[in-house]
């Protein structure tokens, strides 16, 4: 489990590589809280770039539901992107779908954070 | 053995309506639309084979009653819901007038477990046994307590069966007839309590208002253990896995998900989801079962597991 971060002018891109599961959950927390609680604090967004993440179970999806939880409670945003088809087959099995603005590309889930983050994205 | 699941629904009964069979119909008249059938038995087989589940059946509203049998004269049962009144009257008809021998074991005395006990027709059959197992403390007063004036006109002091409360200890298993039963405590407000019968090789696990903190491996170790190579797994799945840990986390109750999660790490062979949020529909509910048996697919190891979602009137034989 890996999370790299990279800034879009506002908004924050987190790519999740690997598994999320009840073994890497706790620290997953512990990391994407950090950038919630910064992201909000700059009036920015977040978007969770899952093209890498493999599988992610119940243990998992709880992790992005405290993330939505500190991020709504501090007026923050957070979009989910580029999901590999079993994990967006398993956001929409556990309904996470309704829970999370999904969209195909990290690219579309920047257009939605702000025009200034797609831009500072299409210039690489 | 024998599992039968006499009340399924979670925290209140709940029926169709007249516009719910009109529903019905009317989408299965649609989906027959152009073809004819020559008698009762020809539409009766395109039903069962052609038509979905919730279009030709209803999973039920009876409140949580699943009979545990195995042979021999005493009967077992898990809970009081509303679904012990058509339990007494198949005790009633099977005895013909023989006084029966009835165990029940209480997960707990919130009242949706218990409304059906006023309702149960061999507890006013004199030297009929009733014996109540329970680890709760409450377990009694809760009884007697429902039966009070001015809540319901017969106090349970006149009920002429023979009634005995048996104390259980969580964690132990108690030989109660033919059966091994072990109570395993559970996370619900005012605590509840799963059960596991074993039988001759076969063991069931009656696992209803339970619920899982998934940070928490200890707890899914202990439940996983709980479980382990069960031959059916009753499993509280009242929501989908985001409403469970989020508007209704500290409800008391699971998920289809987690009920999958946790059969596999038990390896136990067949789920059966059960205590149905009473808001869901039919159409929900069967969307639910197919939700969890794709999630089984996407994440199976080395052995299927079965998952199926409980209705009242379904039998499963071990």
């Amino acid at each position: 489990m890996n999370v790299t971060s990279r800034r879009y002018a506002t908004a924050v891109v987190l790519r999740v590589e690997g598994r999320l599961d009840q073994d890497t959950c706790v620290g997953f927390t512990t990391d994407i809280m950090k950038h919630v609680e910064a992201s909000a604090r700059d009036g920015g967004a977040i978007v969770l770039d899952l093209s890498s993440l493999e599988y992610v179970s119940s243990a998992g999806l709880r992790c992005f539901m405290l993330a939505s939880r500190q991020a709504k409670s501090q007026h923050g945003r957070i979009f989910v992107a580029a999901l590999q088809p079993m994990v967006q087959e398993i956001f929409e099995i556990s309904h996470f779908n309704l829970v999370f603005q999904v969209f195909p590309s990290v690219r579309e889930a920047l257009g939605a954070a702000s025009a200034e983050a797609a831009a500072a994205f299409d210039k690489g | 053995m024998r599992v039968r699941f006499w009340g399924t629904r979670g925290s209140i009964p709940v029926a169709l309506t007249a516009a719910d069979i009109r529903d019905k119909l009317a989408q299965a008249l649609v989906q027959a639309s152009g073809r004819t059938f020559e008698s009762f038995e020809e539409a009766h087989a395109y039903a069962t084979s052609e038509l979905d589940f919730n279009l030709t059946h209803t999973f039920g509203g009876h409140t949580p009653c699943v009979e545990i049998e195995v042979p021999g004269d005493e009967y077992n049962v898990c809970d009081m819901g509303s679904g012990a009144r058509p339990f007494g009257v198949h005790v009633l008809a099977r005895q013909a007038r023989k006084p029966a021998v009835v165990n029940i074991f209480q997960s707990h005395v919130h009242w949706d477990h218990i409304m059906g006990f006023p309702f149960f027709g061999p507890a006013y059959v004199p030297n009929t046994k009733i014996r109540i197992h329970g680890v709760h403390a409450v377990l009694e007063e809760a009884y007697r307590m429902q039966m009070r004036e001015p809540c319901f006109p017969v106090d349970f002091s006149q009920l002429a069966a023979n009634i005995e409360f048996v104390k259980l200890e969580a964690g132990k298993p108690h030989r109660v007839g033919d059966l091994t039963v072990t109570p395993h405590l559970q996370l619900h407000s005012g605590d509840s309590y799963g059960y596991r019968f074993e039988h001759e090789g076969k063991s069931v696990v009656y696992s209803t208002d339970s619920e899982h903190k998934l940070e928490n491996r200890g707890e899914a170790e202990a439940f996983a253990q709980f479980f382990r190579g069960a031959d059916v797994v009753i499993f509280d799945a009242m929501y989908a896995l985001a409403e469970a840990i989020s508007v209704k986390a500290d409800w008391g109750h699971s998920s289809n998900i987690v009920g999958v999660e946790l059969c596999q790490m038990a390896r136990a062979k067949h789920l059966v989801l059960f205590h149905h949020e009473p808001a869901n529909n039919d159409a929900t509910l069967e969307g639910l079962l197919k939700e969890a048996r794709r999630f089984e697919e996407l994440t199976r190891g080395e052995s299927a597991l079965r998952v199926s979602a409980a209705y009242d009137g379904l039998e499963i034989d071990l």
